[in-house]
């Protein structure tokens, strides 16, 4: 546990990825053997079975610092971080003692199915068996969510460096299904694992946001252009006999899209399709608001099968005949795929990605504004010589999405930051009018300068009108435009809509609070788009 | 008639008819210690510690009107019996005891209760009434002894020197720095930006005694630095001339260091929870010690402080001051970092 807490200590000193990287790289030269894999797991978010509830854990650490539970609430807003707030909060440690991480890890797994009173029993031990920072350690095991600011890319840059291996072969390697308790660090490296196993799927390739105009580019006849979809990003691998679909935050989605597993009959072995996943009602795409009814369900009743039925739209062959074609440019994988799906004999679930036929740049923009009618989200442009690459790579491909919905609201609440902005007020809730009452409409941060930051925080100091625990009602009277990317029914919400990534895309110094959007403004544009 | 007040200008005393610490101008301003936020230019008379005395000289200039006592010494301003007790802030600083026909009040500016070896130890006060900080008054700050983190500063410097960095430690002027040079001596040479040495002389011409540093002049090569420690304030610290050391590290040492996200906010390489405040259990043991019946809380966490200070039987109230807007009651930046964490991108 020491040497591990000395790596998370190196990677939260440093912002210089490089110095992250050489602190990674010194741990997977030094650290336990059994420990290893571990760690790869949890920097790569693959979380075990959560043994203890958030609530006892919580509760546990309020009764042993002996203070009122407001009071912990209190410090946890403080520090904003759960783990660490009871880390600091414990009383100290009575005699410390040094176990493996991998120890503790099988420990805690072990606690699953056992009563409270034994679960209660072993953390408090082990809280009084270690330090401030081993106990924040601790308890972000029992959480599972080891955030650290270690990207999968800096992870696999590290890996690659210690091990001499390719990183694609890394990536390849760590994104497949593991076990670490049944894996070593070599053969994990190695990638020993992921060709026994036939569901691993490829990293994506994905894009960045086109940040000039499109025409320095060149020319158009290198490029491909599609509608960008919003939706699911996914991958439908079929091998083996099996089938097995991919979401792009590399969960194993399968079960929620019984739509497409006919596709295991059609689909030949050693198949590899990356596509959206979106809902597709009489051949129309629908809107995001929609296919979320289906996200994430552990079950599905027959009316959402009914009102947000499932398509897949595809965009490119990654393996045809279990051969890897990432390496082919686009040109020739997307002729594969045309062919691929043509086979299919079935133009309703899965389509392909229709591609834009445009001779200049002014003619695509022009069709790009009609993006929000077809619930796309603007245009994706691909060179056509393009290999699929691993992760994120410019120059190759581009998103260029249409500009977001805006909003004029007016700040009703404010509440501090938590993490890096705990002491400054930096998260807002806006409101539009509702007749002549203020209802709130979203709940934002960031977008702002600094310099804006400091100014709408001493605003807030000044102006506070009420203190409800860490949040402050304050005079309505700064306005700011949200942008947002769409919008929704919701029953959970007063104003009876949400707004889909809200964001604050300026301060309106110019605006006065009476001038400010209506809710009858947001329920016509829900009518539009719907 | 309560013995202080909290008025527009500061705490004030109308028996005597003086204040303590006012941030505006007023005939008498009996001063708990030197940080800028608790002493203002611009009063007619100062009254305070004879160690507060250099600092006030030094840093509002020569020609003040200034009283000092010793710490215990009793003086009375029509008719309110005045004291000065040790705070254990900084050199220097002290609590203000008032007594006006048996009534007492104790106001203590900034404190700590620890004893740092260098600032004449926090010495409880009996009282009736108690104005108290509480810059740390949440559960969450608890201070390890300080020859602890000053060996974790020693381990850090070494490792540092193995690497060829300097060692730049971020502390304030006042008390910080002194702290950090006294608990560090034996790793010499420990050089210090000229705003700590003028300071340091300040003290030393009143008779302080206070371990041999070097005042860094345009004479000393950056390969000179690299040898010892460099402790400079934190206005320098995000600066050029940290930067034109190149092989720098920087450890910033405030009780605001304690957590994580400031730890990384400041974007040091190290933080160091060293504070010259008291830390949670040190604010309710002093409190208690006091045996107060009542307990005004001037700045810091002060609504959840007084809070917890009335549900466990000590009636206490919070007062709006000016109090916490310099040194270390203010996290240590003004920079608002953007947030690291990866934007949740779902979907491409």
């Amino acid at each position: 546990m020491k040497r591990f807490a000395a790596l998370i200590a190196q990677l939260e000193l440093s912002n210089k990825t490089n110095d992250k990287i050489a602190a990674l790289v010194s741990y997977f030269e030094e650290g336990d053997a059994l420990d290893k894999p571990y760690v790869i797991a949890m920097f790569t978010g693959k979380r075990p079975k959560r043994p203890v509830s958030t609530a006892l854990v919580r509760a546990w650490a309020t009764e042993l610092s002996a203070i009122p539970p407001w009071l912990f609430a209190e410090s946890y807003h403080s520090v904003g971080d759960l783990s660490e707030t009871i880390a600091l909060i414990l009383p100290p440690p009575s005699q410390l003692v040094e176990r493996p991480l991998h120890q503790w890890i099988t420990d805690l797994a072990q606690l699953n199915g056992k009563n409270d009173a034994s679960k209660k029993d072993f953390i408090l031990k082990a809280w009084d068996s270690l330090n401030t920072q081993e106990r924040f350690i601790f308890n972000k095991l029992i959480s599972g969510n080891f955030r650290i600011g270690v990207s999968n890319k800096m992870l696999v840059n590290a890996l690659a460096r210690q091990s001499h291996t390719e990183s694609s072969k890394i990536m390849h390697s760590i994104m497949g299904r593991w076990d670490p308790a049944l894996i070593s660090y070599e053969e994990l490296v190695e990638g020993t694992h992921v060709n026994t196993d036939s569901s691993w799927p490829y990293p994506f390739c994905l894009a960045y946001a086109l940040d000039s105009e499109p025409e320095t580019l060149g020319d158009t006849s290198a490029w491909q252009a599609e509608w960008k979809w919003d939706g699911i990003r996914g991958q439908i691998v079929k091998r083996n006999g099996e089938l097995f679909i991919w979401s792009r935050g590399e969960e194993l989605v399968t079960d929620q899209f019984p739509e497409l597993h006919f596709l295991n009959e059609l689909l030949e072995d050693g198949t590899v399709l990356d596509g959206e996943i979106l809902s597709v009602k009489d051949g129309k795409v629908q809107a995001f608001s929609i296919l979320q009814q289906r996200l994430n369900r552990k079950t599905i009743n027959k009316s959402q099968l009914n009102d947000a039925p499932i398509g897949f739209y595809t965009y490119d062959l990654l393996e045809h005949l279990g051969k890897d074609l990432r390496q082919q440019p686009l040109r020739q994988r997307r002729n594969l795929l045309e062919q691929v799906i043509s086979n299919l004999q079935d133009q309703q679930t899965v389509i392909l990605s229709p591609v834009i036929d445009f001779d200049s740049w002014e003619l695509l923009a022009d069709l790009r504004l009609g993006s929000r009618d077809i619930n796309s989200e603007g245009i994706m442009l691909k060179k056509l010589d393009s290999m699929y690459h691993s992760g994120r790579k410019r120059g190759d491909w581009w998103k260029w999405k249409i500009n977001p919905y805006t909003v004029d609201t007016v700040m009703i609440y404010a509440q501090k930051g938590s993490g890096r902005r705990a002491s400054f007020f930096t998260d807002y809730t806006f409101a539009v009018r509702d007749g002549d009452k203020l209802i709130t409409i979203a709940k934002a941060y960031s977008g702002l300068t600094d310099k804006e930051i400091k100014e709408v925080d001493s605003f807030v100091k000044k102006n506070a009108i009420e203190k409800f625990g860490p949040v402050r009602t304050v005079k309505p009277e700064l306005v700011f435009e949200i942008a947002f990317e769409g919008i929704a029914e919701s029953k959970r919400h007063k104003a009876g809509l949400a707004l889909r990534f809200p964001r604050i895309a300026r301060w309106r110094k110019d605006k006065k609070a009476d001038e400010i959007n209506t809710l009858e403004d947001l329920r016509q544009l829900l009518e539009a788009t719907v | 008639m309560a013995l202080i007040t909290f008025t527009s200008k500061g705490i004030y005393c109308k028996q005597g008819d003086f204040y303590i610490d006012p941030w505006k101008p007023v005939k008498l301003a009996v001063t708990t210690h030197g940080h800028a936020d608790h002493v203002k230019w611009g009063n007619d008379a100062y009254l305070c510690h004879e160690l507060t005395k250099p600092v006030l000289l030094h840093r509002l200039g020569a020609d003040l009107k200034i009283q000092t006592l010793r710490y215990g010494e009793e003086i009375t301003i029509n008719g309110v019996k005045l004291s000065l007790h040790p705070a254990g802030h900084v050199i220097g600083s002290a609590q203000i005891r008032l007594e006006y026909k048996g009534e007492i009040a104790v106001v203590s500016g900034d404190y700590k209760v620890a004893d740092d070896g260098i600032s004449t130890a926090f010495e409880p006060v009996k009282c009736h009434t108690f104005v108290s900080e509480s810059t740390f008054g949440l559960p969450i700050y608890k201070w390890q002894p300080q020859e602890v983190i000053f060996q974790q500063i020693r381990d850090w410097a070494t490792q540092n020197q193995a690497q060829q960095k300097t060692s730049v430690l971020v502390a304030y002027s006042l008390g910080k720095a002194q702290r950090l040079i006294h608990g560090l001596s034996g790793n010499e040479p420990i050089y210090v930006h000229q705003s700590i040495a003028n300071l340091n002389d300040a003290f030393v011409a009143a008779g302080v005694k206070l371990p041999r540093t070097v005042r860094i002049t345009t004479d000393i090569r950056k390969e000179e630095l690299q040898q010892g420690i460099v402790i400079v304030p934190p206005a320098l610290a995000d600066g050029r001339w940290i930067k034109n050391l190149q092989q720098a590290a920087t450890g910033v040492c405030s009780g605001w260091m304690q957590v994580r996200a400031s730890r990384r906010w400041r974007s040091a390489d190290a933080g160091f929870a060293l504070s010259d405040h008291a830390d949670w259990p040190g604010l309710l043991s002093a409190i208690s010690a006091t045996s107060a019946e009542k307990v005004f809380v001037t700045h810091g966490f002060t609504a959840t402080f007084s809070k917890y200070l009335n549900e466990i039987g000590i009636p206490a109230e919070e007062v709006k001051t000016q109090y916490g807007q310099e040194e270390d009651d203010a996290p240590l930046t003004d920079q608002v970092p953007e947030y690291t964490e990866e934007k949740k991108e779902h979907k491409e």
